[in-house]
């Protein structure tokens, strides 16, 4: 068993964790019959469940860290914890949008390679207002964006284009043109978290359009090869550029 | 394996030993139940859960309209926690009048398909309701009314 103590899992939120270190929660989450008195009497108790996130495994009476990384916390709904680690490898999970390279038609199906171990399935009923009758035009190569909906490592993963609503919601087929590239999974999250500054300045510069893949795939089009081409330099610099060479670098673009 | 000429008595016998030997061979688990416990954890391997990411497919300065509205659309769904709009897009005919109209076409239509004593049993109660209706009783169901004999036109 393990021998060392754990730490309580609030004190280490921000800071660096190692995978093997075992974090200590506050009681109220114990299943022990304690454990609910205390929560009773307790009164300041979170509702509901934490959420335990990637790079976390609960283990016991505490969670186990799996991957280095960052701790983040976020108190709302019952609370979460999750690693924030740097990686450019991506697995799929179940309910990512991510963009697909089509790769063959087996049938009624596509096969899409999305950057994971194993290539995934995609129907082609699962597009917006396709019948047997009415199928989309989609050939090897094309670029698609959908979500997961079975992604697990025993399985082969599913992908569709539509949500559960049968609506489209902007997945899809993505159009002509455009460049495709692969950034790490890090810089992904950043750029898809509200209100990122590297967005916002950069759609200050130009008109264009751009896909996120949580797979580490951007695409993006804009009205000039040139054009496209400073966008695809600047996010994939992004990632290892400051926050004052990044303007810099914007300053000079647009003063160009 | 029913042997013709089989008393009822040993055909009996065989049955109540069939059942011991099956019985014995039923394997039951010695375990106490285990009490299961309400964890109060959930495990998740995905980020969308975690942190609040915008969606994926973004336009700036008008490259592509239909993509700017849904980022309105999508960023302000999440924001909001998902306040599910009322598509209350002004109706022609109001929900009350839905309402009233179904309700007469529910009956039209399925006094069509009754067979005629059906019919006449419709009618019946369907005045009777009429009755209650238009002279304001309430819970007083007037009994059963003779049936409508052959009235002598009067001279």
């Amino acid at each position: 068993m393990a021998a060392e103590r754990g730490t309580a899992a609030e004190a280490l939120v921000g800071q660096v964790v190692l995978p093997g270190d075992l974090l200590l929660l506050p009681a109220h989450y114990d299943e022990d019959a304690e454990g609910e008195r205390l929560r009773l009497s307790a009164g300041a108790a979170p509702q509901g469940r934490l959420l335990c996130g990637p790079g976390l495994r609960r283990s016991g009476a505490g969670l186990l860290v799996t991957t280095c990384g960052l701790l983040r916390h976020r108190p709302g709904g019952g609370g979460a914890y999750w690693v924030d680690s740097q990686q450019k490898r991506y697995v799929p999970v179940k309910g990512d949008h991510v963009i697909g390279i089509v790769t063959a038609k087996a049938g009624d199906v596509f096969r899409l390679d999305v950057g994971g171990s194993e290539p995934a399935s995609l129907s082609y009923l699962a597009f917006e207002g396709a019948t047997k009758r009415n199928r989309p035009n989609v050939q090897v190569g094309d670029l698609i964006y959908g979500q997961f909906v079975v992604a697990n490592k025993d399985m082969e993963p599913e992908m569709v284009c539509i949500d559960s609503s049968g609506k489209s919601s902007g997945m899809g087929l993505i159009g002509q043109d455009g460049f495709l590239f692969k950034v790490s999974l890090g810089l992904i999250r950043k750029l898809l978290a509200p209100k990122c500054e590297i967005i916002q300045e950069l759609s200050q510069l130009y008109p264009f359009e751009l896909v996120i893949g949580m797979n580490g795939r951007i695409w993006v089009k804009a009205k000039t090869i040139q054009q496209t081409l400073i966008i695809v330099n600047i996010l994939e610099a992004c990632e290892y550029m400051t926050a004052e060479q990044r303007k810099q670098a914007l300053a000079k673009l647009s003063g160009n | 394996f029913m042997q013709r000429g089989l008393d009822s008595q040993t055909k009996k016998q065989l049955e109540e030993e069939e059942k011991k030997i099956i019985s014995e061979e039923h394997w039951y688990l010695d375990v106490p139940d285990l009490k299961e416990k309400e964890s109060c954890i959930i495990e998740e391997r995905s980020f969308l859960r975690c942190e609040d990411l915008v969606y994926g497919r973004m336009s700036f300065k008008g490259f592509n309209p239909e993509i700017e509205k849904l980022m309105i659309q999508m960023n302000s769904k999440c924001k909001e926690e998902e306040i599910e709009e009322d598509d209350k897009m002004e109706a022609d005919v109001s929900d009350e009048e839905m309402a009233r109209r179904y309700e007469t076409l529910v009956g039209t239509i399925g006094k069509k398909f009754l067979r005629k004593r059906d019919q006449r049993v419709l009618k019946d109660d369907d005045e009777d309701e009429d009755d209650e209706v238009e002279e304001g009783k309430s819970n007083t169901r007037p009994s059963k009314r003779a049936k409508k004999m052959f009235l002598k036109p009067q001279d």
